[in-house]
């Protein structure tokens, strides 16, 4: 009977054929890996630095000749490589402070659900307190005991978008607690840990992706929000929201400076949503698993 | 086949060569295949079969309320205008006025965010063009038409504030408000209690005198047919495989799909199952003086909680081998029970005993080792199992917990082996739950539960959500097992028949009591309660010479709120018996005979 676990139908391999099957999630797959690459292969092509500055094309349009494929901003900077450059940090924010949020939301959510009663009361004021803390202070205050790091940023952003996926967790794991499953699990003797882990997370991916797909964005331009007020990245480098900030000042001279950011950002963004919507379905065995 | 050729003039409905496909990703399935039939006025058609035979898409289609994906082809003549081809708004026209329907759902198909008498009234208003006065006093004289007591009351109600009886009486009140040439009722009485689905059953057939309407009648239950209907349709994937007149087909059925149909009806005379005979006589499971006790918040500020007692002391008991079948309504603390038995909510007072020790007293550790030695089985089939683990995952589970040091080719081949003594083959357990129908979801959980070897089932109305002719294989499949691993089960159901097939003893309860217990062929030759003798006669029929002559109704009313359960006997308020002293006095649970009752009057 070990054959059983060979001929099976995965889940993974369910998910990925029916992730590649749906033609929106499959372009934005590609999509995405176009840009990935672009960032990670970026010094190797262009001949310029991202903080180089070009004194004989200051605020020029693209041009092939002189190597400034998206032009150059006012200080004589290349749009191309700072795009590029500026994609890895904003990349790297929004996944690594979802992450964080996601990881510790879903399991506060899901035991502070789960146990109910006191535990839940605790777990959820505390949450409301940290929701009552001014965001922009808790930045500060890092800032202040830490010093200026890009990784506290992450930390700042997770800290915070953790609390809301706590509370969508939360929710959806009081009205599956009194499922039949769980209470079948429970009747089972299978511990309260295995569970959350086995039954209740499980079942709420589909909610918790399409959440993640919805933070992933507002990370991204949350990070140009700190970089604008001078506590994200610091020039030279920089990000796809502080490029975009600072083309819309140059907009009607040197709109290339604008355009070519905001033109990666909202492409990203777009692929991050079809990207959320292929795996909620293809993650849900009652969508996928049907033809074989 | 013996056809019934309509002899007066055009049929209100005709339907000619209908069918109905939908489009899915595996193809094209062909849900209702070249269907026809004539439904003259004031007359009952039955539409009988399964679930999956297309019944309720074959009405679906003439109301035009088939998914996107779907696609009609046939006519369906309703007095000569072919309902298939008029456009939506044209249809708008129809629906509602000349054509009404009545749901399984009463809940979900009610609006709950406006009262009774708003939603009745918006179809007064829309289809018969009245001001809003003269719309609420008609709706009003509909709510009395389908005996609704305190209209004025139920009128400012909202849906969920009333009982299921009452909001399905709410519906067909809807349905009736532009006297409408044609009734469809999909499982009208399926989402109730035998005792309010008698009670529906008989005001659907008063009506349809009173309004001289057709009425479309879906069921899977050939006894509310046997009861009801004039003419029977049996359908079977998609196809008509008869049709007759209602008495003709039960007494001579052609077809054998009918006649595995009619077979498969438990009935509350004649029991064709031979049960276990348990041999060891210690006492398996033991509860004294269970109470469950819940918060309920109350609606005012700041005052204090209710208290509602869904249990009011039960005793039971049960040996080795043994079935103990448990009956009431909905409301009636059966669930309650199940779970408290299984101390899977906590008790307010009272102990329970598994194999003589007390599970109340047990730290959470050994409670854990406990149970895998008393399991459950949900009601719900599919919502029991987590749909995103495999069958093998969910069949492991158990091994997981108790036996962790097993390798997983041990576990899978246990799960294998265990899939088969449940009906189903090894090579199922890769997929998910989703894939399989709701007798094979069953099966699943059974062999789920048995996974633990167990000594006590507690199986929760195990068979209500599935086909009768499933029924009867999951409750044959439930005793077989019994037999071989000597388990005892607690049976819990609100179908009577049922219950009879299975159980050794059988216990009656009302409002979190036990009114009546006593072996099964003593409860159903003499029952002694006259809730019991009120739910036994409740149960429909199939055979309709017979039911035509009992007629339904047993006891009128619904359960009372068990918030604020009657004084003295809980049943004095619904029992036709009732003396005064009923209402003072509690009657104790006593020896009647070879019966134990809680009436003043039996005897």
């Amino acid at each position: 009977m070990t054959g059983v676990s060979q001929q099976g139908h995965s889940l993974f391999r369910i998910a990925m054929r029916s992730l590649l099957s749906s033609k929106a999630t499959t372009t934005a797959l590609a999509l995405m890996a176009i840009v990935v690459l672009l960032t990670l292969a970026a010094p190797l092509l262009s001949p310029w630095d991202i903080d180089s500055t070009d004194w004989d094309n200051v605020a020029t349009s693209p041009s092939i000749e002189t190597a400034h494929y998206f032009g150059t901003d006012d200080v004589g900077r290349d749009i191309f490589v700072r795009t590029l450059y500026g994609g890895r940090i904003s990349l790297l924010v929004g996944l690594s402070a979802t992450m964080v949020s996601l990881v510790i939301g879903v399991f506060w959510g899901a035991i502070a659900g789960y146990a109910g009663g006191r535990t839940d009361q605790l777990m959820m004021r505390f949450v409301d307190v940290m929701y009552a803390m001014p965001f922009m202070f808790f930045v500060i205050l890092l800032m202040v005991f830490f010093g200026r790091n890009i990784f506290l940023i992450f930390v700042a952003v997770g800290a915070v978008n953790w609390l809301d996926m706590a509370r969508i967790v939360r929710g959806q794991t009081l009205s599956m607690k009194h499922r039949e499953f769980v209470e079948a699990a429970r009747a089972g003797g299978v511990s309260n840990l295995n569970i959350i882990r086995r039954h209740i997370i499980p079942n709420l991916l589909g909610v918790v992706i399409v959440y993640v797909t919805l933070t992933i964005p507002q990370v991204i331009l949350v990070e140009s929000f700190l970089s604008f007020l001078g506590l994200g990245v610091q020039e030279p480098m920089t990000s796809w929201g502080a490029l975009v900030n600072d083309g819309a000042a140059l907009m009607e001279s040197a709109p290339w400076t604008l355009f070519f950011p905001a033109l990666f950002l909202a492409a990203t963004l777009f692929c991050f949503n079809f990207i959320g919507d292929g795996l909620r379905d293809a993650l849900d065995p009652r969508d996928s698993a049907g033809e074989s | 086949m013996t056809m019934p050729v309509a002899t007066t003039a055009m049929p209100l409905l005709e339907l000619k060569s209908l069918n109905v496909s939908f489009a899915g990703r595996d193809g094209i399935t062909r849900a209702v295949k070249d269907l026809s039939y004539t439904l003259k006025t004031s007359e009952t058609l039955g539409i009988v079969g399964e679930s999956g035979s297309g019944k309720t898409q074959s009405v679906m289609s003439l109301m035009g309320l088939l998914p996107h994906n779907a696609t009609v082809s046939g006519k369906a003549m309703l007095n000569g205008t072919d309902l298939l081809a008029l456009s939506q708004s044209e249809l708008n026209r129809v629906r509602g006025k000349d054509i009404a329907m009545v749901f399984q759902d009463p809940m979900t198909s009610l609006n709950p965010h406006l009262t009774v008498g708003a939603q009745m009234s918006l179809v007064a208003r829309r289809h018969l063009g009245k001001s809003k006065r003269d719309a609420l006093a008609e709706c009003r004289l509909m709510l009395e038409a389908v005996r609704i007591p305190e209209v004025a009351k139920r009128m400012t109600q909202y849906p969920h504030e009333l009982s299921g009886g009452m909001r399905q009486r709410v519906m067909i009140a809807t349905a009736l408000l532009c006297k409408p040439k044609l009734l469809i009722a999909d499982e009208p009485t399926t989402a109730l209690d035998v005792t309010v689905q008698a009670q529906i059953l008989e005001l659907m057939c008063e009506l349809q005198t009173d309004f001289a309407t057709a009425i479309l009648l879906i069921t899977h239950d050939m006894g509310v047919v046997a009861g009801t209907c004039d003419r029977v349709l049996v359908m079977s994937k998609g196809e008509c495989v008869e049709e007759n007149f209602v008495e003709p087909l039960f007494a001579t059925p052609q077809h054998p799909y009918t006649r595995a149909l009619l077979a498969a009806v438990p009935r509350l005379n004649e029991v064709n199952t031979e049960l276990n005979q348990p041999t060891d006589t210690a006492q398996r499971l033991e509860a004294r003086g269970l109470e469950v006790t819940y918060s309920v918040d109350s609606k005012r500020f700041l005052a204090a909680a209710h208290q509602l007692k869904a249990l009011r002391g039960v005793d039971l008991n049960l040996i080795a081998g043994e079935t103990l079948g448990v009956v009431g309504e909905s409301g009636c603390g059966k669930s309650t029970l199940a779970r408290a038995v299984l101390n899977l909510i906590p008790s307010s007072a009272g102990d329970v005993l598994l194999m003589g020790e007390s599970l109340q007293k047990l730290t959470a550790k050994q409670l854990r080792a406990m149970r895998s030695d008393m399991q459950i089985i949900f009601q719900d089939p599919l919502a029991s199992l987590n749909p995103r683990m495999t069958i093998a995952d969910i069949l492991c589970e158990p091994l997981d917990t108790y036996h962790p040091n097993l390798s997983r080719a041990e576990k899978l081949r246990r799960a294998s082996i265990m899939i088969e003594k449940v009906g189903l083959s090894p090579e199922q357990l890769t997929r998910y739950p989703h894939e399989f129908s709701g007798g094979q979801c069953q099966r699943i959980g059974i062999a789920r539960a048995l996974m633990f070897e167990p000594k006590l089932i507690v199986c929760d109305e195990p068979v209500s959500a599935l086909d009768v002719s499933v029924q009867a294989k999951v409750v044959q499949l439930l005793i077989e097992l019994q037999k071989e691993l000597n388990l005892s089960l607690v049976f819990i159901a609100h179908d009577l028949a049922v219950v009879r097939q299975i159980s050794h003893r059988v216990m009656v309860m009302y409002l979190g009591k036990v009114v009546e217990l006593a072996d099964r062929d003593e409860i159903y030759s003499s029952p002694r309660h006259p809730y019991t003798r009120a739910l036994i006669s409740a149960v429909p029929i199939p055979d309709p010479k017979l039911q035509q002559s009992l007629g339904f109704a047993a006891i009128s009313g619904d359960l009372p709120s068990p918030l604020h359960p009657p004084a003295g006997c809980a049943f004095c308020t619904r029992c036709p018996l009732a003396e005064p002293r009923c209402a003072n006095e509690e009657p104790p649970l006593r020896a009647v005979g070879r019966s134990m009752v809680a009436c003043h009057l039996a005897d």
